[in-house]
C-alpha cells in the first residue's frame, strides 16, 4: 500500500512538472492580418502601436511566452511613452487642443493583461493544437496520481476514527522543507495569476474546449482558475471523505461546500454568461464580494434587464437579511463551513495544514484589530463608491473613489485573500484570510458573538486538557482554554468546522444550536465536584 | 501574606495554585523536577504519535505564570523538614514555607522482575519516558517488536502509540480479559476484540517472568511466566499501574501508607501540610471511591477544594457523582455513576450493543426501585450535565431511557441509536417506554 501511494506521489509530481513545463511550450507570433484584426477589435487609433507590435511579434522567429510578453509590453511602453512625451510637450506649450488630442492614442490597461489578450491569439503549437491530450497529461495525470495517493487510505485507515498520526513528524505538514516548497509554488501561482496572466496563457489553452463548451468563449485566466479550484476541491474533498468517514457532520458539510463551489460559484455564472446574462455567484455575499457595489457592476446589472435587477435585490437581501438570520439560527458556520468558496478550499486543500494557526493570545489581539479594520475599510470604500456613483462625483469625505477601490482590490482582494490567504496555507494554516481578513466573517462574527443560538457546548468536567482541540482549530481558537474550565465556546471567529469535536478523545465538545440563555457560561469550578463548592464559587463569579 | 509552596506542577498542583491566586494574594511557589511548565500528562501519547508537539500539551502560555505571580522552580525536592517548615532540593538549596501542598503524583509500578531496570524498559508516565521511547522505539527498524506488560488504560495507550510507528506489539495481560476489574465482561470483551483487530498480539492470562538483556545491557527478550516462552523484543513497556510518588516524604514526619494519608480536608497529620491528587490517600475513602484516586478529574477537584481551605474557607473534599472517560484505540468510553464489573446484589443491568461491535451502552439500576445507578457508553458520547442531574434527582432507568435524546452528545447528523436501545429494553423488561424528542428547556433547566 505504501508503495502504491509513493507511485501516486510520483505520478502527481510528474504531472506537476508537465503542467509547469507547459508554460514554456509553443511559439507565439501573429500574421499581419491577425494583428490587424486585433487592432480593429481593440479599436486602437494609433499607428505607432501597430508599427511597434508588427516589429515585435509579426515574425517567423519562434518566440516563447516570456520573450513574447516582453516584446509586447515593450511595444506598448514605447507607444505610451511617446504620447506621454507629446502630452508633456503640448502641456508646456499650453497647446491644450493638441494635448487633449493625444489622449485617445494612449492605451490603458495592465501591460501583462494586454499581452495576455494578444497571446491568446498568437499562441501556436502543441498545447494549442492538442488541448485534450495536454489535459490528460496535466490535469488527468495529476488527478490520477492524487487518487492513487489518496484512495489506499480507505484500506490503510481501515478503522474509522481520527487519524492524525505523523502530522508533526512529516516535512509536508510540520512546516518542513516540503511545506516551504508548496508555499513557493502556491505563491508563484497566485503572482502569475494576478500579475502576469500572459505567462500562463498556455494553461488556458488546455481548458479552452471546456470553456467553449460551457460559456461559448475561450478560457480567460479566471476560467482556468475556477476550473482548477473546483478540480482541487473535488480531489481534496475525497481525501476529507476518507479521513473523516465516520463523522457525518464532516461528510455532509464537505458535500455542501463542494456543491456550492461547483454549481453556484462555477457552473451557474458560466452558463449565465453563455446566455448573455451577467455571470453571478448567487452565494457570494457582500462584503466578501467587495466589488458588488462598484460602478461597473451596478451599471452592468442595471443594463441587464430584469435578471440584473433581481441580482441587485438578491445581493442586498442576502447581506442584510439572509446572512444575519442564518447566523442567528446556526452560527456563521452555515456560510463559512458550508457554503463559502474560500472556506471550501480551506476545508479541502487546506485541511492538512489546519494545525498551523497561531493560538497565542497576541495572535488573537491582532486578529480582532485587523479583521474589524478591514470590515470598516470595505464599508467606507462602498459608501464612497455609492455616493460617487449616484452624485457623479470623484470624491467623498475627501477620499477619491477610484483610489480607494483600487487600494482595496489590490491590498485585500489580491494580496490578502489570494497570495497570502491561500499561498501561505502550508506555514500559517488554512484560514489566514478567514480569520484575519474577511470582512463578511467579521460581520457574521459580531452577530455570532452577541446574538446567536450557536455555541460549542463543553461536556461538564470531562476535559483532560490534552490540547487536540486547540491544535487542530484552524481559527486559532484556544478551545482547550474554555473546555478545561467547563465553559462553552462562544467566539466570533469560530467557523463551526467541527474538527475540534472530531479530534477530542474524550467527547467533550458538541456544536449545537439552542436557546440563547445560558449559552455563555463562565465557570470556576467544574461539574463533578462538590455541589456546595460549585454553587459557592460560581455564584461569587456572577 | 503567607508563602504557599506546592510540590508538583501537575493538574492538582496547578489547579490549587490557580485557585489560591484567584482567592488571595499569598505568595505561591510551584515546584517540579519534571518540566519547568505544566503540561498535560494525558496528552503524552499524542506527541509520540505526531498529533502534536510537546508545546501543544501545555495548557497555559509561558507568560501566564509570571502574570499571575506564581513563582516556578524547576528542581527535585529531596526531603522535607516539617519542624523547620523547609524543603530541601537535590542541588542542596532549600526554601521555607508557611503552608505546604504535596501534589507529587504517581510513578509507574515495578514488581521486582529480573531485568526491569535494563535499557529499553520503560513506563509511560513522565515526560522523560517519552524520550526513552524516542530513543529505543523510534521506528520499526530500531525496534522490531515491543512487549507491553499490564492491561490497563496506559498499556493500551502505549500499544496505540507503538502501532502508529508500525512497531509490532505483544500485549501481556494478567487477567482473563482486558481491564476486567473495572469493565463488565461485555465491554471488556468488546475491547479485547478491538485490540486484536488492530493486529496486536494480545495475550490474556499471561504474566511476565523476566526480561533478558543482550551484551550491551539492553532488552533482547522477555520470558513468559506460564509457558516459559521467550519473545524477542527491543522494548518493554511496564504499565502495571501506578503508585504514589512519595519517596521524598518517607523520612519526614508526614504520615504515609501507600500514599500520603489525608483526612477529608486533604490535611495530613502535620498542620499546614496538605496532599492532593494521585499521591494522596484518603484515610476513609469517599463513598464508593478508592482511597487513592489516580485520575485527572479528582486531582483537579482536590485542587479546587484545597484552594478554598487555604484561603480560609475550610472545605471538605466531597466530590459529586463519579464520572470518567478514556479511549481505547478508536473507541471512546465515558461513564457516569457506577457500573461495577460485577453487578451488586441490588443491581439490575441492561446491555445494548450495536451490530458493528464498536458501540455499546450498559445501564445499571436498582432491581426494585429502578433507580438509575450508572452508565457505561462506548463509541458514543453522553451529556455529563444530564447524568449528573439524573443521579442527583435519583431518577429511574425508565426516565433515562425515555430521555436518551437529551442525553445524547454525539456530533450533529450522527445516526440515532436511541430507538434501538429503547426497543431492546422494552422487549427485555416488558415495558412501554417511549422515546421523547430532544428538549432544550429540559436540558438547561437547573443543574
Ligand atoms: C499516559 C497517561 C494517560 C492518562 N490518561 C488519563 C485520562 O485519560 N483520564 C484521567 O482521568 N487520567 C489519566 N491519567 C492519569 C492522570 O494523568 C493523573 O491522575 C494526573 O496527572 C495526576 O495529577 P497530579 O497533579 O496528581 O500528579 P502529576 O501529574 O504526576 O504531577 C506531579 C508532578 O510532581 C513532580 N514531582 C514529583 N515528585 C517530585 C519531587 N520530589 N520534586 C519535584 N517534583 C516532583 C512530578 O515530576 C510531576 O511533574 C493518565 C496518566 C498517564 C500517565
Ligand atoms: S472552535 Fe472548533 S468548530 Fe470552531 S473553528 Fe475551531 S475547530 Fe472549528
Ligand atoms: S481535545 Fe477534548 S479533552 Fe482534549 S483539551 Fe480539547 S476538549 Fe479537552
Amino acid at each position: 500500500m505504501g508503495n502504491l501511494q509513493n507511485l501516486g506521489l510520483v505520478v502527481f509530481i510528474i504531472s506537476l512538472f508537465l503542467f509547469t513545463g507547459t508554460i514554456f511550450m509553443g511559439s507565439f507570433h501573429l500574421s499581419p492580418s491577425e494583428l490587424e484584426d486585433f487592432i480593429t477589435e481593440k479599436g486602437y487609433q494609433n499607428e505607432l502601436i501597430k508599427a511597434e507590435l508588427t516589429k515585435a511579434i509579426v515574425t517567423d522567429k519562434p518566440l516563447n511566452i516570456i520573450e513574447f510578453s516582453s516584446r509586447v509590453r515593450n511595444a506598448y511602453a514605447i507607444s505610451n511613452t511617446y504620447y506621454d512625451l507629446l502630452i508633456r510637450q503640448y502641456d508646456a506649450e499650453k497647446n491644450w487642443d493638441k494635448k487633449g488630442e493625444q489622449y485617445q492614442y494612449k492605451i490603458f490597461g495592465k501591460p501583462h493583461t494586454l499581452s495576455f489578450d494578444l497571446a491568446k491569439k498568437a499562441g501556436k503549437g502543441y498545447v494549442k493544437n492538442h488541448p485534450g491530450l495536454m489535459w490528460m497529461l496535466t490535469f488527468g495525470l495529476g488527478i490520477l496520481g492524487s487518487l492513487i495517493f489518496i484512495l489506499p487510505n480507505l484500506i490503510l485507515q481501515r478503522k474509522a476514527g481520527i487519524k492524525n498520526n505523523h502530522i508533526y513528524l512529516k516535512a509536508s505538514t510540520n512546516r518542513g522543507w516540503i511545506a516551504w516548497l508548496v508555499l513557493i509554488y502556491l505563491v508563484s501561482f497566485y503572482l502569475l495569476l494576478y500579475f502576469m496572466p500572459d505567462y500562463i496563457v498556455n494553461w488556458t489553452f488546455i481548458v479552452d474546449p471546456i470553456s467553449l463548451f460551457l460559456n461559448g468563449s475561450l478560457s480567460s485566466q479566471w476560467f482556468l482558475y475556477g476550473f482548477l479550484y473546483c478540480t482541487i476541491m473535488l480531489i481534496m474533498a475525497l481525501r476529507m471523505y476518507i479521513k473523516y468517514r465516520d463523522n457525518n457532520y464532516q461528510l455532509i458539510r464537505t458535500t455542501s461546500v463542494l456543491f456550492f463551489q461547483i454549481i453556484f460559484a462555477f457552473l451557474i455564472p458560466e452558463i449565465m454568461t453563455s446566455l448573455n446574462m451577467p455571470g453571478y455567484d448567487f452565494k457570494n455575499a457582500f462584503p466578501l464580494d467587495y466589488d458588488f457595489f462598484f460602478d461597473w457592476n451596478l451599471d452592468h446589472l442595471r443594463n441587464s434587464g430584469s435578471i440584473g435587477l433581481f441580482i441587485l435585490i438578491w445581493g442586498i437581501v442576502l447581506t442584510l437579511f439572509i446572512v444575519p438570520v442564518m447566523v442567528y439560527f446556526f452560527g456563521k458556520r452555515w456560510y463559512c463551513s458550508w457554503v463559502c468558496g474560500c472556506g471550501g478550499l480551506a476545508e479541502t486543500l487546506g485541511d492538512p495544514y489546519r494545525q498551523h494557526s497561531d493560538k497565542n493570545l497576541n495572535a488573537w489581539k491582532i486578529e480582532r484589530w485587523l479583521i474589524h479594520i478591514i470590515l470598516v475599510f470595505s464599508l467606507v470604500m462602498t459608501l464612497v463608491t455609492l455616493y460617487c456613483y449616484f452624485t457623479k462625483s470623484l470624491y467623498f469625505l475627501g477620499i477619491n473613489s477610484q483610489w480607494i477601490k483600487d487600494s482595496y482590490s489590490f491590498l485585500i482582494g489580491v494580496w490578502f485573500s489570494g497570495v497570502i490567504g491561500t499561498g501561505f496555507y502550508p506555514i500559517f494554516g488554512n484560514r489566514v484570510w478567514c480569520r484575519f481578513g474577511c470582512p463578511l466573517a467579521a460581520y457574521m462574527g459580531i452577530i455570532q458573538r452577541f446574538k446567536s443560538r450557536f455555541r460549542i457546548t463543553t461536556n461538564g468536567g470531562q476535559c483532560i486538557s490534552c490540547g487536540n482541540c486547540s491544535t487542530y482549530c484552524e481559527q486559532g481558537i484556544d478551545v482547550r482554554a474554555y473546555a478545561q474550565k467547563g465553559e462553552n465556546i462562544v467566539r466570533s471567529s469560530c467557523v463551526g468546522c467541527g474538527i475540534c469535536t472530531a479530534v477530542c478523545p474524550r467527547g467533550v465538545l458538541k456544536l449545537e444550536n439552542g436557546p440563547e440563555k445560558g449559552r455563555i457560561n463562565p465557570k470556576d469550578i467544574l461539574l463533578g465536584n462538590n455541589i456546595e463548592l460549585i454553587q459557592l464559587v460560581n455564584k461569587k463569579e456572577k | 501574606m503567607k508563602h504557599i509552596v506546592i510540590i508538583g506542577n501537575g493538574i492538582s498542583g496547578v489547579t490549587a495554585a490557580r485557585h489560591i491566586r484567584k482567592n488571595s494574594n499569598n505568595q505561591i511557589t510551584l515546584i517540579s523536577g519534571e518540566s519547568p511548565y505544566f503540561f498535560s500528562r494525558t496528552a503524552l501519547m499524542y506527541v509520540y504519535m505526531g498529533h502534536m508537539e510537546f508545546k501543544h500539551t501545555q495548557p497555559y502560555e509561558n507568560w501566564f505564570w509570571e502574570k499571575n505571580k506564581i513563582n516556578l522552580i524547576h528542581g527535585f525536592v529531596e526531603s522535607i523538614d516539617t519542624d523547620d517548615k523547609s524543603i530541601f532540593f537535590k542541588n542542596n538549596t532549600s526554601i521555607s514555607y508557611d503552608q505546604l501542598v504535596i501534589a507529587s503524583g504517581s510513578k509507574p509500578n515495578k514488581f521486582d522482575w529480573p531485568g526491569q531496570n535494563l535499557k529499553g524498559v520503560t513506563g509511560l508516565y513522565h515526560k522523560q519516558d517519552l524520550e526513552q521511547l524516542e530513543q529505543f522505539a523510534p521506528n520499526n527498524q530500531a525496534c522490531k517488536r515491543a512487549v507491553i506488560v499490564g492491561g490497563g488504560l496506559i498499556g493500551i495507550e502505549l500499544a496505540e502509540m507503538l502501532l502508529s510507528r508500525n512497531i509490532p506489539v505483544t500485549f501481556l495481560v494478567r487477567e482473563k480479559s482486558f481491564w476486567n476489574e473495572v469493565l463488565p465482561y461485555q465491554e471488556s470483551e468488546m475491547i479485547n476484540r478491538h485490540i486484536r483487530e488492530h493486529n496486536v498480539d494480545l495475550r490474556l492470562n499471561t504474566q511476565l517472568k523476566e526480561i533478558k538483556a543482550n551484551g550491551e545491557g539492553q532488552v533482547s527478550s522477555v520470558i513468559i511466566e506460564e509457558t516459559r516462552e521467550e519473545i524477542l523484543c527491543d522494548l518493554v513497556g511496564l504499565t502495571t499501574g501506578v503508585s504514589p510518588n512519595i519517596d521524598f516524604v518517607k523520612n519526614s514526619n508526614i504520615l504515609t501508607n501507600t500514599g500520603i494519608l489525608v483526612n477529608r480536608f486533604l490535611e495530613t497529620n502535620i498542620t499546614n501540610v496538605y496532599a492532593i491528587g494521585d499521591c494522596a490517600e484518603q484515610k476513609e475513602p469517599v463513598g464508593e471511591r478508592k482511597a487513592i484516586e489516580t485520575v485527572w478529574y479528582t486531582g483537579r477537584m482536590m485542587g479546587e477544594t484545597l484552594a478554598q481551605t487555604i484561603c480560609k474557607k475550610r472545605m471538605a473534599y466531597n466530590p459529586g457523582h463519579w464520572f470518567n472517560s478514556a479511549k481505547f484505540f478508536d473507541i471512546e468510553y465515558q461513564t457516569y455513576g457506577w457500573v461495577w464489573a460485577k453487578p451488586k446484589k441490588n443491581e439490575s443491568r441492561f446491555y445494548w450493543e450495536h451490530k458493528n461491535g464498536t458501540m455499546c451502552m450498559h445501564l445499571s439500576f436498582d432491581r426494585n426501585t429502578k433507580e438509575f445507578i450508572g452508565i457505561n457508553n462506548f463509541g458514543m458520547r453522553m451529556r455529563h450535565s444530564f447524568f449528573n442531574k439524573v443521579l442527583t434527582e435519583k431518577k429511574t432507568v425508565n426516565y433515562v431511557l425515555s430521555h436518551l435524546e437529551d442525553a445524547n452528545f454525539n456530533p450533529e447528523f450522527y445516526k440515532k441509536y436511541a430507538p434501538e436501545v429503547v426497543f431492546k429494553f422494552n422487549k427485555e423488561n416488558d415495558t412501554k417506554i417511549e422515546l421523547k424528542k430532544k428538549n432544550w428547556r429540559r436540558i438547561f433547566s437547573e443543574k
